[in-house]
């Protein structure tokens, strides 16, 4: 039985109240950070904790924190990141369901920890719901003295917000976000200045995933040394992995990082194996931005080691053999699934995501969707393949945020792996049509025609 | 040019929509009040369905900033309506995840139930249905969401997208 840090007490009736949070040792760590340690010392406890961006990237939590800048009279923000929109990713809207508290006790730690006085959790606009339940978790802690002036009487003063954005899935990257908290189209900045100099009203800024946050909690409970005793290597603690696609148990689940991924995806503890009785044919493991794995890549590296549920056994061998931990999107393909159809549907997302703002990804991904549509209905070319490559290597690295290479990895990875399905695409096109045609809620015009005779 | 309904019938905010946006505009510093305009066009779309050129304008009026900041972050954003829809807007989610659990036969069922395609409104004004991406709820698919609350209906088959239609229409009778 895998340890629970986050979602230990997520079954407790009434969780999502301050009284029952607060009778299962809720908020000991806002008490423990402000009463007893100084800003700089939560600080260090983070860094200590090894703990990694729970969002996609990846990159030191505590280390982040130390590059904010800190000039006198200047306020300084939080954002916690809730624009949860990757497909494949729904972690961070269960545990904001569930367990709200957690969420708003961890951005007390770290507004504390980072100076900040006001905060703000940027949810995306579909999120209604979740935004209810926060709002009104954060009415229970301002009454009870956590949030609001002088919290607990430390002198420490914090207002919490929460932000609605505007159902746009480049508002998840940071500088897109504090450009849509401005009120503005979410279009990311060039970066440096990075936030942490120049952020939010151009004051230093922390962006942080909603995961990041909240893991903060168990870190001050138990000390950043004893967190960073879980997991292995550089992947410390534990990690919520949300799990679809085509598993008998979807769902989200805490592992502690270095879980086998044959554990993960086939014990009943977990996603219980692949529906049906079926197969596995592929894998993308850490949102649909990452590259996708066939089963054989995904089980086991090149070198014929058992692949671990962390971020460096996933990315082992590269973009060659190996994927990226993401933000922990775990969806699963069987043996009956369509990869081009996927690639297309995938592509589609993020060309209507795209902001527009670079050229390579506002015509690549473009380019990439309507190449992908006739592949998949029918009317591709062989030379359709190479082209697909080649626009996907002409986006990925050329845009001002990921959202190019986000959307450039799914199609060279799919490519990479499953070139002979594409081609079957395009040399039994009719097969392949008629096989997904069942399942197509937008049949191409020409193909009802074809079918019709 | 804005994609936007052409209608010039005037708008007027009551005092409890003032209210609202006043609570929201206290939420930032002084002179950043522009940080309150998406949740402020939530709040308009929630009151009057959708979006109209004169409530975006009253709206940029009421954050002391120029219409065309509003548009631009109408027109960005695809939560906002920018012609009227039916009383209730099924999203559904079109991405990866959920149709591999079967999203666009469900699709295929909501435009055979309510006899209308995408984007169009039934002749009652009840209803109209859309696909949108990722609505991160991949593990429940396939999902769809109505607003303005945005409930979310999760594990959907054509006897519960039957139900659920059903208790719109009993709900909008009463």
């Amino acid at each position: 039985m895998g340890r629970k840090l986050l979602l230990e007490h997520i079954n407790v009736p009434g969780i999502n109240t301050f009284d029952v949070y607060r009778s299962k040792g809720g908020y000991a760590s806002v008490e423990k950070a402000l009463k007893t340690l100084t800003p700089d010392e939560v600080v260090e406890e983070v860094k200590k904790s090894g703990l990694r961006g729970r969002g996609g990237a990846g990159f030191p939590t505590g280390m982040k924190w130390s590059f904010l800048a800190k000039p006198e009279g200047v306020p300084r923000y939080l954002v916690c990141n809730g624009d949860e929109s990757e497909p494949g990713t729904f972690k961070d809207r269960y545990l904001m369901t569930y367990i709200p508290h957690l969420l708003i006790e961890g951005m007390i730690i770290s507004s504390f920890a980072l100076g900040a006085n006001t905060s703000y959790i940027y949810l995306r606009g579909e999120m209604m719901p979740q935004i209810r339940i926060l709002e009104k978790a954060i009415a229970e802690a301002k009454a009870a003295g956590f949030l609001g002036k002088n919290i607990l009487g430390t002198g420490y003063d914090l207002e919490l917000y929460v932000q609605p954005g505007g159902g746009a899935y480049i508002c998840g990257e940071e500088t897109a976000l504090i450009e849509s908290l401005e009120g503005k189209r979410g279009n990311p900045r060039i970066k440096p200045p990075f936030p942490a100099i120049a952020g939010l009203y151009n004051c230093p800024t922390v962006v942080n995933n909603v995961e990041s946050i909240a893991a903060t909690v168990p870190i001050i409970r138990d000390g950043g040394d004893e967190y960073a005793k879980i997991g292995i290597g550089r992947s410390t603690g534990t990690k919520l992995i949300s799990a679809g696609g085509n598993v008998k148990k979807p769902g989200v689940y805490e592992i502690d990082l270095g879980l086998p991924v044959e554990e993960f995806l086939y014990s009943d503890e977990y996603c219980g194996g692949i529906a049906n009785g079926k197969r596995l044919k592929a894998v993308v493991a850490g949102g649909s931005s990452v590259p996708i794995l066939p089963a054989n890549l995904f089980m086991k590296t090149v070198n014929g080691e058992g692949r671990l549920m962390s971020y460096e056994s996933l990315a082992d061998g590269g973009f060659v053999s190996g994927t990226m931990m993401g933000s922990g999107g775990f969806i699963a393909f069987d043996e009956d699934a369509c990869i081009v159809r996927n690639t297309w549907n995938f592509t589609r997302f993020y060309h209507h995501e795209s902001c527009g703002q670079c050229s390579p990804c506002r015509e690549g991904t473009g380019w990439m969707e309507k190449v992908l549509h006739r592949l998949e209905y029918g009317h591709g070319k062989m030379s359709d393949i190479d082209l697909l490559v080649d626009v996907s290597k002409k986006i990925e690295g050329n845009t001002i945020c990921p959202l190019g290479d986000a959307a450039a990895w799914p199609v060279a990875s799919a490519i990479r792996h499953f070139r002979d399905e594409f081609e079957w695409h395009v040399t039994d096109a009719a097969t392949a049509v008629t096989r997904n045609y069942g399942l197509a809620g937008y049949a191409d015009p020409l193909v009802i025609a074809e079918k019709a005779g | 040019m804005l994609k936007v309904e052409n209608t010039q019938v005037p708008v007027e905010f009551s005092t409890q929509l003032l209210a609202k946006f006043a609570d929201k505009v206290s939420r930032y510093p002084e002179g950043k009040q522009k940080s309150a305009l998406l949740p402020i066009l939530h709040d308009v779309q929630a009151e009057f369905g959708w979006l109209s050129v004169p409530a975006m304008d009253k709206v940029a009026e009421y954050l002391k900033i120029e219409p065309i900041e509003v548009y631009e972050v109408a027109t960005f954003y695809t939560m906002y309506l920018l012609r009227p829809q039916g009383k209730y807007l099924l999203e559904i989610c079109r991405t990866g995840p959920c149709c591999l659990v079967g999203a666009e036969k469900i699709m295929d069922y909501i435009e055979q139930k309510l006899g209308v395609k995408e984007g169009e409104v039934t002749p009652d004004g009840l209803f109209s249905w859309r696909g949108v991406e990722c609505l991160a709820a991949c593990g429940f698919g396939p999902v769809l969401q109505i607003g303005p609350e945005y409930t979310f209906y999760e594990n959907l088959t054509p006897e519960s997208v039957d139900q659920l239609i059903s208790d719109l229409r009993a709900k909008a009778s009463n």
